[in-house]
């Protein structure tokens, strides 16, 4: 219901490079990022195919697929990017669209060892994942 | 500051990462330049929020700075590489934009302006300055112990914050050679250990870990050594997951060892002190 109203409010590609101050159609579709990245084997879809989906409008394929969220903005792609975008931004700007829609992907009730954990990781994980 | 350096600790340093402090404190009054708390401080936020219409983020760290200055401080120093990146990153965009500085300063409306002359250090980037003090403190060289240093991200990038070469760094390589330990080429320096998934996906992290702890077993380490306590409890307790079981030290940890302090030990999941004793470091 809620990412229904989303994809009909905004012009996504708009709201992202507005949000990350950042250029999508910079992107030469190197792959550089997805060779870079810690975390890609549990992407649904690599990196650049997100940049690609949101110059194409397809927000439901950026949307559908966990991409953003695997990222934990640990920046290799960022410094790696041949075309010097900063494209943790970009992931950046997708989350927070998707987080001021009001939906979270985090719920506190269902951290199981929250006692165990360091409060940076608590406090980390809850900025990037909670609107 | 003549007598030592104002030093922030962050939220995971008084609780979980308490070694780091602990540690760090004894190493930095040994060495003549100790760590003075700050008076007042607020939690960073952990993660610097990217999104270039949020201000309200950045008012945490901005709030730290204050502090600094109202302590009639230009030099802020973290251990932690979290808050390091959080308050630099944060620093540096009030200095870079005056917009959002003049913001910034309307919100803080209670408070002083911040006038963006604070400069936020990490404790490598003093000991890099004090490796003559370093090797003089030495009292036990920690002799036949073999090391793999672990970076992670936070202390090298982005680049603009990064304390040395983000992709090939040997500052810490450097410090650890003074202790007398022998330092391994560590080509997974540099990566990711999967960060605040910990959280809600142990699944990521303990590949990260297989992936950076099989690694320096495989090259003959017998501990890791880094500065980040996300990191530091990542490959501790994730380490579970895998067939290894080396000890994850914070490098203050070590040096305390070399200068022939005591240390706690209280955070660790995998206990150093077989590997300690094993080596003669420990009795």
């Amino acid at each position: 219901m809620k990412l229904k109203k989303l994809r009909g409010d905004i012009d996504f590609m708009e709201k992202v490079e507005e949000l990350s101050d950042e250029s999508l159609n910079s992107c030469i579709q190197c792959g550089t990022c997805s060779a870079g990245c810690p975390f890609v084997e549990d992407m649904e879809i690599l990196p650049e195919r997100v940049f690609k989906h949101i110059t194409l409008g397809n927000i439901d394929e950026v949307l559908e697929h966990n991409t953003m969220w695997i990222c934990a903005a640990c920046y290799t792609c960022s410094v790696r990017c041949p075309r010097d975008i900063d494209i943790a931004k970009i992931m950046e700007a997708v989350r927070q669209i998707v987080l001021r829609a009001d939906i979270d992907m985090v719920d506190v009730d269902e951290v199981d060892n929250i006692e165990e954990l360091p409060q940076l990781a608590v406090v980390g994980c809850f900025r990037k994942e909670t609107g | 500051m003549e007598e030592g350096y104002l030093y922030y600790p962050g939220c995971t340093l008084k609780a979980k990462g308490s070694d780091y402090e602990s540690s760090a404190m004894k190493v930095m009054e040994k060495l003549g330049k100790p760590l003075i708390e700050m008076e007042d401080w607020y939690c960073c936020g952990a993660v610097q929020s990217l999104a270039e219409d949020d201000i309200m983020h950045q008012i945490a760290p901005i709030r730290t700075m204050c502090c600094a200055q109202e302590e009639g401080e230009e030099e802020l120093i973290t251990l932690c590489d979290m808050c390091y990146n959080v308050l630099r990153q944060a620093n540096d965009r009030m200095k870079e934009k005056e917009d959002d500085l003049e913001t910034m300063n309307e919100f803080l409306d209670e408070d002083p302006d911040y006038e963006a002359g604070v400069e936020i250090y990490h404790l490598f980037h003093i000991l890099e300055d004090m490796k003559s003090e370093i090797e003089e403190a030495v009292e036990n060289p920690l002799d036949g112990l073999v090391v793999a240093p672990y970076y992670g991200c936070m202390l090298l990038r982005p680049d603009n914050v990064a304390v040395d070469e983000t992709e090939d760094p040997e500052m810490m390589e450097n410090f650890l050679e003074l202790l007398g330990v022998e330092v391994l080429d560590n080509p997974k320096r540099t990566e990711c250990c999967g960060s605040y998934h910990t959280v809600n996906r142990s699944d990521i992290v303990e590949k990260r870990v297989e992936d950076i702890v099989s690694y320096a077993a495989g090259e003959g380490a017998e501990a890791i050594v880094l500065s980040c306590p996300l990191c530091q409890f990542n490959l501790d307790f994730h380490q579970r997951a895998t067939e290894f079981e080396i000890p994850i030290f914070y490098i203050t940890e070590l040096m305390a060892l070399a200068f022939g302090l005591d240390i706690e030990m209280k955070n660790h999941k995998i206990d150093p002190r077989t590997l300690l004793k094993e080596k003669g470091i420990l009795e």
